[in-house]
């Protein structure tokens, strides 16, 4: 009896720990939104001055600033978004398309090269794929895809990781119900179109929101392929063409508010289906 | 029933591409060609690249290892120190540092888990390089720049943070940190999650402490997870390009902040010198093929292999 008084004791002790840490990370994670939401509120003049501060300041705080986002060098901005938005719609629906079938397939069937299919992939998964960027340069450069959208979402048409992660998550299908639609009278396509596809709908969920992440934050690539101001994307843009100089402060804020604001609220919508379609799926060896 | 069947085979007509014998075949051929183009091609080219002197258009010649040893430059070491002290923090912190977040999660002592757990991933929602202007401007060179403020409250003398090899390190890994943690939390999740809650009692049962059980039940369990989040990291690590972007604003990195992949990019883009970077990008390669190599021998991931 007392010693599990002393037990319950210890543990409500090392549960008051647990949260404190975890609130400490919590802040971490969440102060620079902070900093960027009050910052955005104010002129560019301001934080030239005094730099980020958390302090809110009636006198001259306001949404005013995102106005800014609008006239700034004739709403380029707003270029930059829609080519984002394109790359990332474009990236995703294709991306998921083909490593959807492509990992099922090697779930699904035994057929000879599967094994060596599936080690490549997995070498795939460790090769820094920058250095492959010099030559692909000079592909797009001869096809005439230099400027294009098209030229942009070609390297990650089929990724390897969503190959690898739609495998992992296909072997836990049971074979009975490709048999079973068969009997049906489906075809193998059909099969995958009809009865799969539903089941699968965790594991795009979870893919949708991770190759969007990659695509929104995509810098390399996408500055190789689009020379065109703008046609850059808000990596772009934000990260190499703002430069620190005068009207720029006003921009820089309320427009990384704005780029970071969308997917967050998607992310909100459908964390559920994310959380568990990637632990339910992902790596296990 | 078993008429049904056979009425069910017989119905199905099996030839040309809706053969299950070659359907396979068609679901993996998207891979082959991407592979071909994509990996493949680009691959020989660049190692081909590297044992060229490439001028403007396609004139090309054959100049043996002069690409590699022009790499002997001070431009080349500084980035390669950048890059491999970046490398081993990233390792170290990225690998322990969410495992403890995601050990105290899976336990369910702290309160709040699933808020925490979902609040946790959003900051690798954002992109480098919107997040790195926060980053850039608290750890700027005044002494109105956040960080500095709290250096000078409690009474130190303010940084330049990112002029000096060290304390730009310290703000990368910072920033590594805040975008990649809830990543490697939610791969670490997994794996706990996979380790059978029986273990842990037979483990408690034969008098184990906390400490004994995540060393001898936790860490074995987690040793598949644990190897692909090591061998991803390194990867990263390596060819970190984005981070210093976002930190020094400039195509390459630049100065203190220019990494393997940012000098590469410096050489082939900014000084259209195809050959040399290429041979950087070798060389980048061969690194992390070999670290990752022997972290997967050290981990013992051939050894289960041969069971």
């Amino acid at each position: 009896m007392a010693k599990n008084r002393i037990n319950a004791r210890k543990r409500g002790m090392l549960s008051v720990l647990a949260t404190l840490l975890m609130i400490l990370f919590a802040i971490f994670a969440m102060i620079p939104f902070a900093f960027m939401f009050m910052s955005s509120l104010k002129p560019g003049t301001e934080m030239m001055r005094f730099g980020l501060t958390l302090k809110y300041d009636p006198e001259v705080s306001s949404f005013a600033n995102y106005a800014a986002l609008n006239t700034y060098n004739d709403g380029i901005y707003w270029s930059w978004y829609r080519s984002s938005a394109i790359i990332m719609v474009l990236q995703t629906v294709l991306g998921l398309f083909f490593s959807s079938i492509v990992g099922y397939g090697l779930a699904m069937y035994e057929f000879k090269g599967r094994n060596l299919i599936m080690s490549l992939i997995l070498i795939l998964m460790m090769l820094p794929f920058e250095i492959l960027l010099l030559p692909m340069y000079r592909m797009m450069t001869a096809a005439k895809l230099i400027n294009n959208y098209i030229g942009v979402v070609i390297p990650y048409l089929v990724p390897p990781f969503m190959v690898f992660f739609f495998r992992q998550y296909c072997q836990g299908i049971p074979r009975e119900l490709l048999e079973a639609g068969r009997i049906d009278g489906c075809t193998d396509y059909g099969i995958f179109y009809r009865i799969m596809l539903p089941i699968l709908i965790p594991a795009f969920g979870a893919m949708t929101i991770l190759s969007c992440m990659n695509s929104w934050n995509n810098l390399m690539w996408p500055m190789i392929v689009l020379r065109d101001n703008k046609l850059h994307t808000i990596p772009i843009g934000m990260g190499c063409t703002i430069t620190p100089y005068k009207s720029a402060y006003d921009v820089l804020m309320p427009g990384a508010v704005m780029a970071v604001v969308p997917i967050i609220v998607i992310y909100l919508c459908a964390q559920k289906t994310f959380i568990t379609g990637l632990t339910s799926g992902s790596v296990k060896g | 029933m078993q008429k049904k069947i056979t009425a069910g085979i017989h119905r199905r007509k099996l030839h040309g591409l809706t053969d299950p014998r070659v359907v396979p075949y068609v679901l993996v051929t998207p891979f082959l060609i991407f592979f071909a183009v994509v990996y493949l091609y680009p691959l020989i080219s660049t190692i081909i690249m590297s044992f060229q002197k490439i001028s403007s258009g396609r004139n090309t010649t054959f100049i043996g290892f002069k690409n590699y040893a022009r790499l002997n430059t001070r431009d080349f070491w500084m980035a390669l120190q950048t890059t491999g002290r970046y490398a081993v923090w990233d390792v170290i912190v990225l690998t322990i540092v969410p495992l403890l977040i995601a050990t105290v999660l899976n336990s369910g002592l702290a309160k709040g888990t699933n808020f925490f757990k979902s609040l946790f991933f959003i900051p690798s929602l954002t992109s480098i390089i919107v997040a790195g202007i926060v980053f850039r401007l608290a750890f700027g060179t005044l002494e109105t720049a956040t960080a500095n403020r709290v250096l000078t409250f409690f009474g130190m003398e303010p940084v330049k943070w990112l002029s000096y090899a060290g304390p730009a390190n310290f703000v990368l890994i910072l920033l590594t940190l805040w975008r990649w943690n809830g990543v490697n939390i939610v791969y670490y999740l997994s794996g706990l999650q996979s380790i059978p809650k029986d273990q842990y009692e037979a483990a408690q049962i034969d008098g184990a402490n906390a400490i004994q059980s995540f060393l001898h039940v936790t860490l074995p369990g987690l040793k598949p997870v644990l190897i692909y989040v090591i061998t991803i990291t390194v990867l990263g690590g390596f060819s970190m390009f984005t981070e210093s972007v976002a930190l020094w604003q400039q195509k390459n990195g630049g100065g203190v902040g220019r990494t393997i992949v940012g000098y590469m990019y410096m050489v082939g883009f900014d000084r259209n010198d195809f050959g040399m970077a290429s041979a950087i990008g070798i060389v980048l390669l061969l690194l992390v093929l070999v670290v990752n190599l022997i972290q997967l021998i050290l981990m013992g991931f051939f050894k289960k292999e041969d069971q």
